[in-house]
């Protein structure tokens, strides 16, 4: 790819200031989304609740509050972790010409092996926000039940839709990888898909405290 | 800085050129990959821990040392994995840029609705 790069005057190759950029708006983007849920906190007429004990109406049963914090948890070291295996990948793939004399090494140097391991944690951090929303929906919370289920929906929503996308781009990178081998040529192409998975990354760490933890 | 240079030279990983002026920024090894990984997940379970000890949800200083154990990770992704420590200032910019207008966007909308006060 870096025969038909695009540098800048600055001297940086335009696609990575174009993501920088694009994190950046994804930054206000999630932002509002974040403000909209904090607005709407604690003004829900109707359960359930997300850190509150709450009655079911249809039938007066007393249930816990809503929001899950061990799997929650789970989820998030998931994400952590697929965070390191995309670095590792990209070291890999930095580092793909260095001789490897040991196992340890080659282990370390496998970009496969690590795209495949961000790949696959990111798939597990979406299995369990569909758990999460599943479980949500049987115990009566939607997207239409109150302020509580419509912010908070549409947020986790839409970052759940960002994973998404990063599995894609993982997945299409690994594709590559097969067909040619990823080498240091390429390393600006995994570098882009890395900085946006970190990015899908920090936003869960924000979603983590100001959601799930602070009450 | 090249101004000047052709794609046919090899590019850095950071999108700059091989012979670029912002020199000495180097990306860490692996092994310090894993160790910041073992930080964020020994901060995320400190976080977890927190929320478990009624009598500090309970106090004043548990939504202060949420938000900067958050506002730790935040930094130390950006700047070890995402190499923002390492990367040209351009890229901070534009990254800390709308970061401060995101946050002072959130921090007006929390006192627009009566989220957050000033006794005066």
């Amino acid at each position: 790819m870096s025969a038909t790069a695009h540098y800048t005057s600055t001297g940086l190759d335009n696609r990575k200031i174009a993501v920088w950029a694009f994190i950046g708006s994804e930054c206000m983007l999630f932002v509002s989304l974040i403000s909209t849920y904090l607005i709407y906190k604690g003004r829900s007429v109707v359960g359930p609740y997300p850190h509150e004990p709450w009655t079911n109406p249809a039938n007066g049963e007393k249930l816990p509050a809503i929001l899950n914090i061990p799997i929650t948890s789970a989820s998030t070291f998931v994400l952590l972790m697929s965070s390191l295996a995309m670095v590792m990948a990209l070291a890999a793939v930095q580092n793909k010409n260095v001789p490897k004399h040991t196992r340890g090494d080659r282990i370390i140097g496998s970009s496969k092996l690590w795209l495949w391991m961000t790949a696959l944690l990111g798939t597990i951090f979406l299995g369990f926000q569909a758990y999460e929303f599943t479980s949500f929906v049987h115990e009566g919370l939607t997207i239409r039940t109150n302020l509580f289920g419509s912010s908070f929906f549409t947020l986790t929503g839409f970052h759940g839709a960002h994973v998404t996308a990063g599995v894609l781009w993982l997945l299409t990178l690994l594709a590559i990888d097969y067909r040619r081998g990823l080498g240091p040529k390429d390393a600006l192409n995994v570098d882009i898909a890395a900085l946006y998975w970190h990015f899908v990354d920090v936003i869960w760490i924000v979603i983590f405290t100001l959601v799930y933890l602070i009450q | 800085m090249d101004t000047h240079s052709t794609p046919a030279q090899a590019p850095h990983a950071d999108g700059s050129h091989a012979d670029d002026a912002h020199a000495g920024h180097d990306h860490p090894t692996w092994k310090t990959y894993v160790k910041v990984g073992v930080i964020l997940t020994l901060i995320t379970i400190a976080e977890v821990w927190a929320y478990y000890i009624p009598s500090f949800v309970a106090s004043r200083a548990f939504v202060p040392s949420l938000l900067i154990m958050s506002a730790v990770k935040f930094v130390t992704v950006v700047m070890f994995y995402m190499h923002l420590k390492y990367d040209h200032k351009i890229f901070r910019v534009l990254f800390v840029g709308p970061v401060l207008i995101a946050s002072l966007t959130l921090i007006s909308l929390m006192f627009l609705f009566g989220h957050l006060g000033i006794r005066l």
